[in-house]
Parts: C-alpha cells; structure tokens; sequence
C-alpha cells in the first residue's frame, strides 16, 4: 500500500491519475465502438431472426479467445503500417473491442427476442410502422437485457486494460508490468486495487443509470411517490 | 361494413388456410368467426388490416378495397384487440390507452384525459391509470386492450379471441360488459372465438368456418342452433342444440305464471303449513323480493333463514323461455319463481306449463 499512498505518484508523466485517465480513455473508446457494432447487429438479428449463427458461433468464439496472444499478433501484423504509437494502440483497441462484442451482441439480440410478440403484433396490428415499433417498443422493452451487456462488457474491457502495458503503451497494466519488472510488489498491488475499484465503480455507475432510464414497467420495481404497487386492493374484482 | 369476396390464402408450401371466402360484416353488428383450431378464422380476420396479405380476392371496408391503401394507415382506422392484450410493459395504463389518439397527432395531455375517460368506461377505477400492465391482472388487462384500441375511436374493431385466456368467471363477466359496451358504442366488430358458446351468446351473426378454410354456415344464434346447414355445424354447434336454443326465445306472456302464496321471515310454522303447497312454501321478504324456499314441517317455532332453501333461480319475466324452464327445474318445489325486472315476485311456473308453451310456440322451428 505504500506505493499508493506516496504523494510523489499522485503527480508527474506517469502518476497515478495519468495512467488512470489513459485507461479509462482506452476502456471508453474501446466500448464505444463495441456497442456500435453489437447493438445494430443484436437488433438486426433479433428482429429478423437472420444471422443467428453469428450468435451461437461467433459469439461464443471470441469469448475464448486468448487477448495477451491476439495482441501480440496483431502488433506484429499492424504496427509496420504504422509508423506512430497508433501501431500500439490500435491492436490494444481491436482486443479489448472484440472482448466486449460478445455480451452486448448476444444480450441485444436476447433483449430483442424477449419482446412480448403479443406487444409487437399489437403495435403492428395498430398501425406502428416497422421503425416506430423499434423505437416505441421493441428498443425501450429490451433496454435491461441490452444495458446488462453493456456492463459486462465493460467489466472486461477494464479489467483487460492493463494488457496495453505489455506493448509498452500507458494504463494502470504499467504499475503491473514495471512493478513486476522491478520486483515492487507494493506498486503491483496498488495497480490490482485501482483496476478493481475502477471496475467497481464503473459497474455501479452502470446500475445507477440502467436504473434512472429503464420503464419500472419491465424491472417490476415499486414506484414510491405512486400509489400502493402491490397488485389490486380495490372493489374491481376482475 | 367490412365484406370479403373470394378471398383465398394460400401458402408456398400448398397449405390453403382460407379458400373462397365470401362474407359480409354489416355495419354496427358482431360478426363472430368460429371453428375449430386450422379453419383459417385468425387468418381471415389478420387479413382485413393485412397484418396478412390475401393470396387472392378483395376485402372491402366500407366499399373501398383494401388492397389499395397504406397498410398501416389502414390499420389506424381499425381497432384490434387480441388474446394476451399485448398492453406496452414498458408504459402505463393510461399510456397504453393513449397510444392511438397520440399515434393520429393528438397531444399527450389530451390523449391522458381522453384514456382516462375509456379506463373508467370500461369498467376500471381511474386510480389504474398510473399503474404498469404487470400489476393488472389478465381481465384488467384485458380491459385495458379493450380501451386502448377504442380510444381512437374506430368504426371497425377487429378482436382475436379477446376472452379466451381468461378464467371462465371472468369471461363471462367480460362478455356481459362487452355486450353492454356495444349496444352503446354500435361498432362494426369482426371477433374470432373457437368457443361456439361465446359466439352464439356475443354474436349477432356467426359465421361457422371448417377446416380449410371454407364457410360452412352464416348465420343468426339461433338459426345456427334451429337449423344447422349440415352435419359439420351440427356436430360443431354440438350438444343441448335445443334446449340451448330456449335460450333465443323470449318468454314475452306465452307461459301462464300462477299465484304463489308467500310468507316473510318470522311467520310461524302453522302460517306455513297453511300456506304451504305441496311440502314447501315460498319465504319473501318486506318488499315481495323472493329469499328462498321452506318445508314447514321442518320449522319448529318461526321461519328463520336456516329453513330456507337457495337451489332456486329466479327467471325475469322478461327473460328468456330457457331461464324460464331452468328457474323450474331448479327450484326444490319445482315451481319456478318469477320475477319482474326490480326482483318482486310475479309468481311461480311448473316445467310443464313451459313445455306447453314450447310446443304451442311455432317460431321456434322457423327463428330464421
């Protein structure tokens, strides 16, 4: 706990907050264009039932899939086409993304399938245009399911962070990798805490706002300013 | 009115699930299709607002081929009601009754007041609106799809089995206040049932559909139950045709009611042997309202309520030749009690002299 707790690794090139900032930035960005892949393809598949292949294969593939290997290869592969640090990030960003496709994909596309059909075809049946079904129901009802991918895979995407230090690059894998280079057991330590408090933070950050934007009407919560919740105290027998 | 003319579906794979339909829905009138699982009736009514689309002929609403529009602009003039309600989890009740009004451009907080109105008309206290469709039950819920596709107001609601998965009390309650609802608001309904017992009690038509996809019979109730195109409708309509079809026979002054002496709570038990005929006695209470029936020698001081026996049913004058012989042939005296409309005794019926009256009626063989 020493190594944390030293005020000369709060400030400077390589303090603490620094490599926390590049974590973050690398887990976010990386994050950011999982989701744009996966919740797309989670709904096209979901409503149109083509591709489901890519969920039961694909899917489950990448979820075994070795990440210090990958990117070892994709260093290999990328970097002489690039002449900058981009070499090094890129690789670290293609990992982390494919890590993070697979939870949000299979969670989008089992939000979508878990719609009430009998909603969808009411909507249909009312004359909901395939779009406004997407947006006006099928989208806000599979939003849990969907956010929950999310959160998982942002887990992943931290706690996998730190391999972007073994190709020399900043993050909180650096107090991991210099610690264990320089036998400092106490700055390893204190770059395992960081990462699980980061982890810990960020999945509750998740909870709070999957909470505030989805409808109590899919989660069954009790709403507390509205009226007693329980199922039907009153005269109406049916 | 919503017509059908020659209207086939037919599959890739061969399958014909409606062959040939010819059909006519008049306006303001319960159009019922019924038959039994694979006769093509959800097919047909899917078709009307083209969540299916006919393989040939035309469907009519109103003279206007449906072919032609927009389909989803089609369905906006449709209500559609079905099974499970389908209500929006997501929403709350009075924005789930909203939904149409606010689909047609109608503000939010006009939409809430009008929804909150069609909650209460149909039978829900306001205090619902708030709630999510999970902590209504499935015939609140079920309420709720009723007043959510009448919110926009529609001159044709289609409805697909919209009873059918509640429990059988709960329908019946269901059916009784639909009923009501549409002598109100006179809609152009077409409803799917496979139960023959909801269509001949909801309908003002039936239309009888076989497997595959054909008409085998359209028809008044009562002539369905009277006169059965062939043995498929026969069979289908099945068993107690006649006596169910006492049911569609208004009683109106055809059986004679005889007077029936009566005693009140409290009488001794030598007024009620005086009254009494046969081993029973009629009990009412202050305002000739009939409690039930009690056998004097039974009756050890006054007549009190643990005397009386409830097996009776009461028939409304008014009612039907059914109701007349069921209040009859339930009643332990076997004289039925009748009643007029506010409950006050008229006087009792013997099964035979409604029988006679059966007999004597020469409409019931051509109801048609």
């Amino acid at each position: 706990m020493n190594y944390l707790f030293d005020p000369r690794h709060w400030s400077g090139a390589d303090s603490i907050p620094t490599l926390i900032g590049e974590h973050l930035l690398y887990s976010l960005i990386a994050l950011a264009i999982a989701a744009i892949i996966a919740v797309p393809l989670g709904i096209y598949i979901g409503v149109t039932g083509k591709g489901v292949f890519l969920i039961a294969g694909l899917a489950n593939a990448l979820r075994a899939l070795p990440s210090v290997g990958l990117l070892i290869l994709l260093v290999l592969l990328i970097s002489p086409a690039f002449p900058s640090k981009m070499g090094y990030i890129l690789p670290s960003l293609i990992v982390l993304v494919l890590l993070a496709v697979p939870p949000i994909l299979t969670n989008t596309y089992a939000g979508v399938r878990a719609v009430d059909a009998a909603a969808v075809d009411a909507a249909r049946g009312m004359g909901f245009r395939t779009m406004k079904i997407l947006t006006d129901v099928q989208l806000p009802c599979s939003l849990p399911l969907v956010l929950s991918g999310v959160r998982s895979a942002l887990l992943q995407i931290i706690s996998t962070a730190t391999i972007a230090a073994y190709i020399s690059l900043g993050g909180l894998g650096r107090l991991l990798i210099d610690g264990k280079a320089q036998n400092d057991y106490s700055q390893m330590v204190a770059g395992a805490v960081l990462v699980a408090l980061l982890a810990l933070f960020f999945d509750q950050l998740l909870a709070f706002i999957t909470r505030r934007v989805v409808s109590p009407g899919l989660t069954r919560r009790t709403i507390k300013s509205a009226s007693p919740a329980e199922p039907v105290k009153t005269p109406v027998t049916v | 009115m919503i017509k059908f003319e020659n209207v086939t579906k037919a599959y890739p794979d061969g399958t014909v699930a409606v062959d040939g339909l010819n059909l006519e829905a008049p306006t303001g009138k319960l159009t019922i299709l019924v038959g039994p699982s694979g006769c093509g009736k959800t097919t047909s009514l899917r078709m009307i607002n083209r969540l299916i689309e006919p393989t040939s002929g035309t469907i009519y609403l109103d003279d206007q081929p449906t072919s032609g529009m927009d389909a989803a602009l089609l369905r906006r003039r449709i209500g559609y009601v079905i099974q499970h309600a389908g209500l929006f989890p997501h929403k709350t009740i009075v924005d789930n009754v909203a939904t149409m009004p606010v689909l047609l451009g109608e503000s939010r907080q006009k939409a809430r007041i009008k929804a909150l109105e069609l909650i209460e008309r149909v039978g829900l206290p306001a205090s619902f609106a708030k709630r999510y469709p999970w902590q209504l039950s499935g015939g609140q819920q079920q309420r709720v799809g009723v007043a959510r596709a009448l919110a926009s107001d529609p001159a044709f609601m289609l409805m697909d089995e919209p009873f059918s998965a509640v429990d059988p009390v709960v329908r019946g309650q269901l059916q009784d206040e639909f009923l009501r609802l549409q002598r109100e608001i006179g809609k152009t309904i077409i409803m799917v049932t496979h139960d023959i017992d909801e269509a001949l009690k909801l309908g003002d038509q039936v239309a009888v559909m076989r497997v595959g996809g054909k008409l085998a019979q359209m028809a008044s109730p009562s002539e369905l139950l009277t006169s059965p195109a062939d043995e498929f409708v026969a069979d289908f309509v099945g068993r107690d045709r006649g006596y169910r079809s006492l049911g569609f026979t208004k009683t109106a002054g055809a059986v004679a009611i005889g007077e029936e002496a009566v005693i009140q709570l409290g009488a001794s038990a030598d007024e009620a042997r005086a009254k009494a005929s046969g081993a029973w006695v009629l009990v009412v209470d202050g305002s000739r309202k009939p409690l039930g029936w009690a056998q004097p020698e039974l009756v050890r001081g006054e007549v009190t309520r643990e005397h009386l026996n409830l097996s009776g049913i009461p028939a409304v004058v008014s009612g039907t030749m059914r109701q007349l012989l069921d209040a009859a042939l339930s009643s332990p005296s076997r004289r039925g009690v009748v009643v007029d409309e506010n409950g006050e005794l008229i006087g009792t019926v013997t099964a035979t002299d409604v029988v006679k009256a059966i007999e004597a009626e020469p409409h019931l063989e051509t109801a048609r």
